[in-house]
């Protein structure tokens, strides 16, 4: 699961992308997810990630391998931060190379959307006047059966 | 023994990442009543997934002495 890992120090988008680079693939698209520091109008002064390490690296894993079944020439590599971040830290870095663009483009939307469904990772926004953990941010999931499903990707 | 893993709020809400208990042959549901109720914090714990050995499971399931149970609001990655 070399491709896929959660890390406490600074992201290298980089090494995501020279993980799916090989010879066969023609696009590589890439998708950065960082620190920001106005929600709603509230200011974050720094956010704090927490993570089930072992867990959460396998249910990238398990992305990469959903994206194969519908692609499977794709190569994925996915690289999650936790601790403390900066405003305009890397927090999420996600690559996805494939021989086509279409399918790149695709593939790195659906595994955001996944990874805020179904890798236990969580975070916690630090503001002037407080802090809260922050919980399903799709707001489209009802967790009835408490698993959550491939079906739930719109 | 069983260990029981808490994270986020829940975590803040117990006081420790983690917690053992003695128990074997036991659902999820009859833990969360047996040793959970005293924490007072059942909206979090019903609207946590529950995994059992790091995989997705539901709160009828059974589990043993060696066990990991881990209880996990809300995701918030990405």
């Amino acid at each position: 699961m070399d491709n896929f890992w959660i890390t406490d120090k600074p992201i290298q988008v980089n090494d995501c992308i020279r993980k799916v680079t090989h010879p066969k693939a023609g696009a590589i698209s890439t998708f950065i997810g960082i620190a920001r520091e106005f929600t709603k109008g509230k200011q974050t002064l720094f956010l704090e990630y927490d993570a089930y390490v072992p867990m959460a690296t396998k249910q990238l894993a398990r992305i990469g391998m959903e994206i194969k079944q519908t692609c499977p020439e794709a190569e994925i590599a996915i690289a999650h931060r936790i601790g403390r971040l900066e405003i305009s830290e890397v927090a999420v870095a996600i690559a996805v190379s494939t021989p086509h663009r279409d399918a790149a483009f695709k593939a790195s939307r659906y595994a955001i959307e996944r990874i805020k469904e179904i890798v236990p990772i969580w975070k916690k926004e630090h503001w002037v006047d407080g802090t809260k953990w922050i919980g399903n941010q799709k707001e489209t999931t009802s967790y009835e059966n408490k698993i959550p499903t491939k079906e739930e990707m719109h | 023994m069983i260990d029981l893993l808490f994270f986020a709020q829940l975590q803040e809400k117990v006081g420790s990442p983690k917690i053992t208990i003695e128990a074997n042959d036991i659902s999820i549901k009859e833990i969360k009543e047996k040793f959970l109720a005293k924490y007072k914090m059942d909206h979090l714990l019903n609207e946590a997934m529950i995994a059992v050995n790091e995989e997705y499971s539901k709160e009828d399931a059974v589990v043993f002495s060696g066990d990991v149970v881990a209880f996990i609001p809300p995701v918030s990655g990405g």
